[in-house]
């Protein structure tokens, strides 16, 4: 098997892995924000729930999340709940448990970036006559954003490795095709080039973050 | 009737009583100090007018008008809290600049966020202005008008912060970041910001407690200038006993939640009725005279 034959055969694991990615971060960026303030709403029975539901998440393995999202519902509903997405079954599966695993990741560190606000700067605004919105968008929201650049790029670099664990519901990954070229033609090189990938990967997000962080460090809160 | 009338204002947190039913008044243009040791609800009493804790009993009337109740607050809007609440101005220990603004962005920040509102009511006067028009036309000039005042509502805007930076003597210093002002340019800001939204009454809660000593100075200075120059209405909770001395009108002495003794500074610092006074005054001396002794042991 040709370098130009594993490339493209990796390649297309690739595309599968990136995709995997993109969607997790579109849709896990939003709930997580949900999912934050349902943890720090007033309402003490969501707020227990929902913390309890955080808890568990991120107390199990993702690995073991990926066989519970595909197997129980089935097992539940006795009917195979991903037949209609026919090939993207097991991705739409891998998906929705990423999703809702890294949903329960980002809340904390919105949680997180929220409370390290200090009261202050709430009561400075409030006594200036602002509304509760301009307080949020206009004095609290960059100061967030801030804190949370650091630990979000971490948990971002953790998810483009993590995406990996996929294949354990066989979602064609680019580790998964590395592996069925280690077991078809005997080949070991091509998972170590398959590591190349991530390491470009995370090395383009590292740059991006750090330019991320420099535009925001004009000033300390 | 006196410009600031407060009445029988309580506040417990729990079950400890904080405030045990303030009453004082104040007249336009009067300064006047809070002092008490620490714990006797000074700082609740500022916040209670601020709206920032609500009181649990008691009247406070500006002008005439109650502008706090507590008993029909809990009916009120926020919307009316938030108007009501610029009748007072507030400068925290901590100043509480918003760190990702320059001092004059922090300025401007507040008075800005009221030019919409502003636009949106001078667009309807625009409209009966503009009404013989042609539709197209109409609209145009309405827009081309609104956009005018837009513009002339934040020049001026930015015209009265730098007014107020150059006031509190920050004029080198409007394109600054709060990280990099000392402590003392911090809280003339954050005093420049409190006055941007034109309040009826400034407090200021211990404004130099922060700051190491030698900074202390010039805000006292610019408290003091703004009183001989502007005539402001204030109030300030302070532990600089020579500065309430040298710039009150009236002072109050507080302890556990109640006003122990009050009236003008020769009266409550040099002819203190209450034994509380006279013991609080006695320390405040001592630890004076301590903190200088160990300044020149620091030498
Ligand atoms: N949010 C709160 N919850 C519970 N107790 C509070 C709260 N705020 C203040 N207290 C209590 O109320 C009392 C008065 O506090 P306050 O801050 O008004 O005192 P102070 O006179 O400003 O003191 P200092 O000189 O130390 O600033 C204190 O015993 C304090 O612990
Ligand atoms: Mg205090």
């Amino acid at each position: 098997m040709s370098f130009a034959n594993v490339t493209l055969e990796l390649l297309s694991g690739f595309g599968m892995t990136c995709l995997l990615f993109i969607l997790t971060l579109a849709f896990a960026l939003p709930l997580g924000l949900i999912i934050c303030f349902g943890s720090m709403t007033k309402f003490k029975p969501v707020r227990y729930i929902v913390r309890g539901f955080v808890w568990i998440i991120r107390g199990t393995p993702l690995m073991l999340q990926l066989f519970v999202v595909f197997y129980v519902p089935g097992m539940v509903f006795n009917t195979p709940i991903f037949a209609p997405f026919g090939d993207y079954g097991r991705f739409v599966a891998a998906l929705i448990a990423f999703v809702i695993n890294y949903a329960c990741y980002f809340s904390e560190i919105y949680r997180g970036g929220i409370e390290s606000i200090s009261k202050g700067q709430y009561e400075a605004g409030q006594v200036l006559g602002m509304t509760k919105g301009q307080i949020f968008f206009k004095i609290v929201l960059k100061q967030v954003i801030k804190n949370i650049v650091p630990p979000m790029s971490n948990e971002i670099i953790t998810l483009v490795k993590d995406t990996s664990l996929a294949r354990v519901i066989a979602v064609a990954d680019i580790i998964f095709k590395a592996e069925e070229i280690l077991s078809l033609k005997a080949l070991i090189w091509p998972l170590f080039y398959a590591g190349a990938f991530y390491l470009i990967f995370n090395g383009l997000l590292t740059l991006l973050f750090r330019r991320t962080e420099k535009s925001l460090s004009y000033f300390h809160s | 009737m006196a410009y600031l009338e407060v009445r029988n204002i309580r506040k417990s947190f729990g079950s400890t009583e904080v405030l045990k039913g303030i009453d004082f008044d104040l007249k336009q243009g009067e300064v006047l100090s809070i002092i008490g040791s620490s714990g006797s609800g000074k700082t609740t009493l500022l916040r209670c007018l601020n709206y920032l804790e609500t009181a649990d009993e008691g009247q406070v009337s500006l002008n005439g008008d109650v502008i706090f109740d507590a008993n029909t607050i809990k009916q009120e809007s926020s919307d009316q809290i938030r108007t009501r609440r610029l009748n007072f101005g507030m400068v925290f220990q901590q100043f509480n600049l918003f760190p990702q603004y320059t001092a004059l962005e922090n300025v401007m920040l507040a008075p800005n966020q009221v030019v919409p509102s502003i636009l949106k009511a001078k667009k309807a006067e625009f409209k009966i202005q503009y009404e013989d028009l042609p539709f197209i036309e109409r609209t145009r000039t309405i827009n081309r008008e609104v956009r005018k005042y837009r513009k002339y509502l934040l020049d001026n805007n930015k015209e009265m912060a730098k007014e107020l930076l150059t006031r509190v003597g920050l004029h080198d210093k409007m394109g600054n970041y709060p990280c990099e002002l000392s402590g003392g340019q911090c809280q003339r800001v954050a005093i420049a910001r409190a006055l941007a939204m034109r309040p009826n009454i400034l407090c200021f809660d211990e404004p130099t407690s922060a700051l190491d000593p030698e900074l202390t100075g010039e805000v006292l200075k610019v408290i003091r200038e703004l009183k001989e120059t502007t005539n402001s209405t204030m109030i300030i909770v302070t532990h600089e006993m020579e500065f309430a001395k040298h710039v009150s009108d009236k002072v109050i002495f507080m302890a556990n939640g109640v006003v122990e003794e009050a009236g003008t500074p020769k009266q409550v610092f040099d002819h203190p009725k209450s034994e509380k006074t006279v013991a609080f005054l006695k320390k405040a001396v001592e630890d004076t005279e301590y903190e200088e002794i160990g300044a020149v042991d620091n030498v």
